[in-house]
């Protein structure tokens, strides 16, 4: 679709960025991978393209953290040795985003900025424990991952500031993580998709856990109960059905053209179930 | 009307440049512009593929990408897969294996097999599909294409062979 005309500008360091956004407040808009902003019909007057800024495409372990630059594709995530041999799940994640050509340009820290929950990092990284980098004219200011998503295309950035780093706790042994979506075809959104990591104790029970859903409520959902009832336990049968359950139960979809919110409910436990299964095989239960 | 903007670009090869409006997306400033309609416009909402170019060697829908945001680059199109008046192997292999009809989606499914091949000359059934996964069809069922894409992996591959030969 040929958009209406706007402003465009191509800062090379965070500092310009911040100072573009600051100018134009409310009406300025960051064009990172561009493949949601794009397609979309609403636009802003003045598009702050941050792709030129260098240093800000990375995916490293330091200091107790792998760090994922803000501007790192969602196809970098597919091709680094480190995440497919720490973070499968997030190899699983980016697989089932979009397609090759949108994973070419898409962003990882993109995926949560803009704030959709039928975007599929939110949930994976709410199953992580991550925290966002938000980097403004004050300086960085870290956001727990529970604390990001507002409501619906709403996160806790503010105007003036650019997503620029993504940490996600460096997992410890026995730990291990999986996402499951279903979707209709390949690039559509989840009907609905499940993401579990868990850390398991020396005797094969649950010490962390984490559970999240993609695209059944306004923003992505941290299955809060199953997270809880699970602590402790081992991961045998009932127990994973139990906290699929309980899983489904935390869902809130509505009925739309992907199927009634009654199915997405059914969905969400049995994706549930089958991620915290993954997860577990992946911890060396 | 906003500010316009100098695109420079290097297209199969050849450096072009042009003052275009910021809200111009490269699809249009590939096909109106520079006048390489090869590259199609199907959905112009980033679902089907058509418009698929290759940018600094990876993959990009064309439809969802601004021509200023490309400034600086190489694109390669599929006018610029002929070499020298010979079809490239996916070409003929397109050709040979029946891999299209009505022909619409071929210029993405091309250009998203180029790179495909290029970081992965014998490819598995899996990896191809993968690989055109965003790239729609609605004629062939992509079984010929699948094929069409074989043809020209093991088409390449006899051609290194050959040159090791004659070396």
């Amino acid at each position: 679709m040929i958009p209406p005309a706007f402003e465009y500008m191509r800062p090379n360091t965070i500092p310009e960025a911040i100072a573009l956004l600051q100018q134009h407040g409310e009406d300025a808009k960051i064009l990172s991978g561009g493949q949601s902003l794009i397609p979309m019909i609403a636009r802003p007057a003045y598009l702050v393209d941050i792709n030129r800024i260098s240093g800000l495409s990375y995916i490293k372990e330091e200091r107790g953290f792998l760090r994922i630059g803000g501007l790192t594709r969602e196809a970098e995530l597919e091709s680094s040795p480190l995440v497919r041999l720490k973070y499968p799940i997030l190899l699983d994640t980016a697989h089932v985003i979009a397609d090759p050509q949108v994973r070419n340009l898409a962003t990882v820290a993109g995926n949560l900025a803009h704030g959709d929950p039928a975007n599929d990092h939110p949930a994976t990284m709410i199953a992580l424990g991550a925290q966002v980098v938000a980097t403004g004219s004050a300086g960085e200011r870290i956001i727990p991952i529970e604390e990001f998503f507002l409501s619906l295309f709403s996160t806790a950035l503010q105007p003036g500031e650019i997503l620029t780093e993504i940490r996600v706790p460096v997992p410890t042994v026995k730990s291990g993580g999986a996402y499951f979506k279903l979707e209709r075809k390949v690039g559509d959104f989840a009907t609905a998709a499940v993401a579990a990591q868990v850390t398991l104790d020396a005797s094969g029970a649950v010490q962390k856990v984490g559970i999240a859903l993609t695209n059944v409520g306004p923003t992505p959902i941290k299955a809060k109960k199953a997270e809880d009832f699970l602590r402790g336990k081992k991961l045998d049968e009932a127990t994973v059905r139990q906290a699929g359950q309980l899983a489904g139960d935390e869902a809130q979809p509505s009925s739309d053209l992907r199927g009634p919110a009654e199915y997405k409910k059914g969905l969400v436990k049995e994706l549930a179930k089958r991620a915290l299964s993954r997860a577990a095989e992946r911890a060396g239960r | 009307m906003a500010t316009k903007q100098m695109v420079r670009v290097k297209v199969n090869g050849r450096d072009r440049e042009a003052q275009v409006e910021p809200r111009l997306l490269l699809v249009h400033f590939i096909r109106e512009v520079l006048q390489l309609t090869g590259t199609h416009i199907g959905c112009d909402t980033s679902h089907c593929g058509a418009c698929t170019v290759v940018l600094n060697g990876k993959t990009v829908k064309s439809c969802t990408m601004f021509a200023v945001q490309a400034d600086g680059g190489e694109i390669l199109t599929v006018e610029g897969l002929m070499q020298n008046g010979n079809l490239h192997p996916l070409q003929e292999g397109f050709k040979q294996e029946h891999g299209l009809q009505c022909g619409f989606c071929t210029p993405g499914m091309l250009m998203s097999s180029y790179v495909l091949l290029h970081n992965n000359p014998n490819p598995s059934e899996e990896e191809i599909r993968r690989g055109i996964s965003g790239n729609l069809c609605r004629c062939t069922g992509y079984q010929n294409i699948v094929g069409a894409v074989q043809f020209a992996s093991a088409k390449i591959e006899q051609g290194k062979m050959a040159e090791g030969v004659a070396k």
